[in-house]
């Protein structure tokens, strides 16, 4: 019942003191409102993207005249082949210092088993993570941006389970894992670049030579293409002057190329095991240009003149076109 | 008084089959294999709750007249079910758990008056077994449309295409500010979060569905309707809840009331989760009952007990009535021919409704997928969708490839193994045939052709080199072959260039080539579904070799 609720008190005004503090809260809503507005509104210029940073990377070994820049292997199988390969070189230690962070960038783009030869042979990345592993390494990545679906390109091309039984971390592309760099080339200039390619100490490149449609040959400097996120679809428009562009960018310590096999038609994806032959070969070395330029003549039969890049890509100082005048050593393994 | 521990055991089942229904969903996905370079399959009973689905095993009997691969495992829910009532329902599917779950939210002080007038049986809860006859006449007419209500199908539709891909979005708005700080801490603790959403929750790539929002807001407004009507879902519209009801007439477990003791304090109304009139006093409706068993835990009297043959009056059949009845009946018989007189299956067929490899021809695809979503949840790339109006009406949010979000792997098979319908019959790589066996006796699956859009290809129509399109192209020889052109530029330069053609008797219409175009937007490359090889009146070459 309501009378037997407290009784209804007559209206009364605000206490002095209560109308201050009322005053001081309306007050003090007013100035942070009025502060935080004014500086928001000091804050809003067009967005600009942030300037890209310079990152050159230039993992260049020093050239040692004890040791030749290029050297080919034959004749044995993909562990013996990089072995010899690194032996010729001087050594796993002339190019992985203790304690580094590797990176090796083999070719892991397509969903296809290492027979179809579209990628890097499983057992050369093995081979390579385990003497990085001796030369002292403090960590071994292995990783590539794929084209296909990058599960299945790393499961199926054995790459995963043989780097990881090295005991290799296998980095997957990961969508959040890239940072806008300026790659300050001619063509390309602000690019997002996956980021373990960016912080490592010593980079390794293990492409796998194949027959390409626009190029021709897709070799050592095209598996730069795997370094990059974004838009990548539109380098065909430039393709030479963009391979160029990422050599300059991206300089490795030391490259193998895999032509243990190799994918001769319908590259760079094949799929067919009749456009596969086996060479059982590995080119390695430190310059870049003239291990391009070799395989392209060896397995393609291509000059210099048919592959401009390469030129370009001496002209730029990247390398020498001209195999044939470096130093340069063959060897036979039995088998 | 003993208290009845039944009602705790319930809720313990329920929570164990909801977070194995997640646990399944999320691991439909691809995952690595053992073993270097091995085939990538489906692993583990990912199809478990359809495959226990008695609704949809008779769908399938009925429109496909056979039932598909393990289907037969859904006698398992369907025997116990005759002897004991609609346990399922009430202790096992994740769909009516979550509705219990959001229905228990209101409190009692302030809506248990709204909630005991509810749950007291109501005529409309019968329109499920109109549901349920329209449904299965559409099925003996050769359409699966009734997937559209399977509990199973609301649920993998809701969670795969909606709400996992919004909780990815979500999870990676808070988790890329951590990540990018400059608190070491924070950074340590945002990647370590990440770490463990991604071996939960989280796919590789943010997945991106069709009619996403539409999806999850009509599964919300389903989930929340219990907030006013507990499980009124349940009630009113499940079919398999109905198909449950229906079997459940000869079922030797009842409800046993000792009217005596009832004071009708309405404790038992208050909990219920059928709608099926626990209480003392008027008879119990079997069909509509869930086998919860909050009535006998919440009856302070103990006059509530389930007993075996027992002999009391009660409602044993749903109280459908001949004129309901004949509604439902006429209206699955009337809705399916509807439907076809329409174009879109038997004339005029959209040019861009691709169908995952491995699909039956268009009208047995009709007469089994569920569209459940199982194989748009699979899919590694996200390239299959449901449907508009691709399909026509019957056959919305069926799944379409959709090349430009994502092209079809060349050896992935996944959605025709998550498949519990066999609309997408189990095939392997190798019958697949894009990698293997091209060329050869074989003929590849084939899901369509592609074409060039030459005022827009860069080489044919800008004097710009590209043939991305015939870099990717997955088969051997590759179906993209260029010749080489001299053009002009604006400059007046001649330039020799390479154009891109499609040779229609080796391209499989994977979609490589248009999602790999740079016309992102408007691919100057597309597929359209002409010569998908499921379709003997859809090719356009007389000899495909």
């Amino acid at each position: 019942m309501t009378n037997e609720t407290e009784p209804v008190r007559p209206p009364q005004g605000m206490s002095r003191r209560e109308a201050m503090l009322q005053l001081l809260r309306l007050g003090g809503v007013a100035a942070g409102a009025t502060g935080a507005a004014v500086w928001l509104s000091s804050k809003s210029v067009r967005p600009v993207p942030a300037a890209a940073e310079q990152a050159r990377r230039d993992h260049r070994t020093a050239a040692d005249p004890r040791w030749p820049q290029l050297t080919v292997v034959q004749g044995g199988e993909p562990r013996a082949l990089v072995q010899r390969s690194l032996q010729n070189l001087g050594g796993i230690s002339r190019f992985i210092s203790r304690q580094d962070v590797v990176v090796i960038k083999p070719n892991i783009a397509w969903d296809r088993t290492p027979e179809q030869a579209a990628n890097t042979n499983p057992e050369v990345v093995a081979e390579v993570v385990r003497q990085c592993w001796q030369a002292g390494a403090k960590r071994v990545i292995v990783t590539d941006v794929s084209c296909n679906e990058p599960r299945r390109c790393f499961q199926r091309s054995g790459i995963q389970a043989a780097a990881r039984a090295e005991g290799a971390e296998v980095i997957l592309p990961d969508p959040d894992l890239y940072r806008e760099v300026d790659l300050g080339g001619v063509v390309l200039k602000s690019w997002p670049v996956f980021i373990p390619l960016l912080e490592a100490d010593k980079i390794i490149n293990l492409p796998i030579a194949k027959h390409h449609g626009l190029v021709r040959a897709t070799l050592g400097m095209k598996n730069w293409y795997g370094i990059l996120g974004g838009q990548r679809n539109r380098l065909h428009q430039q393709i030479h002057q963009s391979l160029v562009d990422l050599a300059n960018f991206m300089l490795p310590t030391v490259t193998l190329m895999d032509c243990y096999r190799i994918l001769v038609r319908n590259g760079p994806t094949g799929g067919n095991l009749e456009d596969v032959e086996l060479k059982k070969t590995m080119v390695a070395g430190t310059d870049p240009v003239a291990l391009d330029a070799y395989v392209a003549k060896a397995y393609w039969d291509l000059d210099p003149e048919q592959l401009p890049y390469l030129q370009m890509a001496a002209a730029h100082g990247l390398g020498t076109v001209d195999f044939d005048g470096l130093h340069f050593t063959t060897s036979q393994l039995g088998g | 008084m003993k208290i009845s521990r039944l009602p705790l055991l319930r809720r313990i089942s329920q929570i164990f089959f909801f977070f194995l229904f997640v646990a399944l969903l999320v691991l439909t996905t691809l995952r690595p294999a053992a073993g270097a370079s091995a085939d990538l399959h489906m692993r583990g009973p990912v199809r478990l709750f359809f495959e226990w689905d008695p609704l949809v095993a008779l769908i399938n009997a009925l429109a496909g007249h056979a039932i598909y691969r393990g289907l037969l495992w859904s006698l398992i829910i369907l025997i116990p079910t005759l002897f004991l009532g609609r346990l399922f329902c009430g202790w096992i599917c994740p769909m009516g758990s979550l509705q219990h779950w959001v229905g228990s939210w209101p409190s009692e002080s302030k809506r248990g008056k709204q909630r005991i007038d509810s749950n007291r049986y109501k005529r409309w809860q019968t329109v499920k077994y109109v549901v349920l006859l329209a449904g299965l006449v559409a099925a003996v007419f050769g359409s699966a449309v009734l997937g559209w209500l399977d509990p199973f199908s609301l649920l993998v539709r809701s969670f795969g295409l909606s709400l996992l891909p919004a909780l990815s979005v979500g999870a990676r708005a808070v988790l890329t500010p951590l990540e990018h700080s400059h608190v070491g801490f924070i950074r340590t603790a945002g990647e370590t979060l990440h770490t463990v959403l991604q071996a939960l929750l989280l796919d590789l790539r943010q997945p991106h569905y069709a009619q996403s929002v539409f999806l999850g807001v009509l599964f919300l407004g389903i989930l929340f309707a219990s907030l006013r009507v507990t499980r009124l879902w349940c009630r009113s519209i499940c079919p398999l809840g109905a198909l449950l009801g229906a079997v459940s007439r000869w079922s030797v477990l009842g409800l046993h009331k000792v009217p005596e003791s009832c004071d009708n304090c309405n404790r038992c109304l208050l909990h219920c989760q059928g709608g099926d009139n626990p209480i003392g006093g008027v008879p119990w409706h079997k069909s509509e009952c869930l086998m919860c068993m909050n009535c006998v835990g919440a009856c302070p009297h103990g006059s509530l007990q389930f007993r075996f043959f027992r002999k009391e009056s009660e409602v044993a059949t749903p109280d459908l009535g001949r004129r309901r009845a004949m509604t439902g009946l006429a209206a699955g018989a009337v809705a399916v021919p509807l439907m076809r007189a329409s174009t879109g299956m038997g004339k005029s067929r959209n040019e861009r409704l691709i169908r995952p490899p491995g699909s039956l021809d268009e009208s047995d695809f009709l007469s089994r997928c569920i569209r459940c979503g199982e194989c748009m949840k699979a899919c590694p790339n996200t390239a299959l969708h449901p449907t508009l109006e691709q399909a026509g009406l019957e056959g919305l949010w069926t799944p379409t490839l959709v090349p430009r979000i994502g092209y079809c792997e060349p050896s992935c098979v996944l959605c025709s193994e998550v498949c519990p319908t066999g609309a997408i019959w189990q095939i392997t790589p190798r019958d697949k045939g894009w990698v293997v066996g091209v060329g050869q006796q074989q003929q590849p699956i084939r899901l369509g052709t592609a074409f060039y859009d030459r005022g827009r290809c860069l080489p044919w129509a800008m004097a710009t080199d590209c043939i991305v399109c015939e870099e990717w192209c997955p088969v051997s020889p590759k179906a993209i072959y260029v010749q080489e052109a001299q053009v002009i530029d604006s400059a007046g330069n001649v330039k020799t260039l390479k154009q891109p053609r499609v040779d229609p008797s080796r391209c499989v219409g994977c979609g490589a080539c248009e999602y790999a175009c740079p016309l992102q937007e408007h691919p100057a490359v597309y597929v359209t579904s002409i010569g998908e090889s499921r379709s003997p009146s859809s090719q356009i070459l007389l000899n495909r070799k």
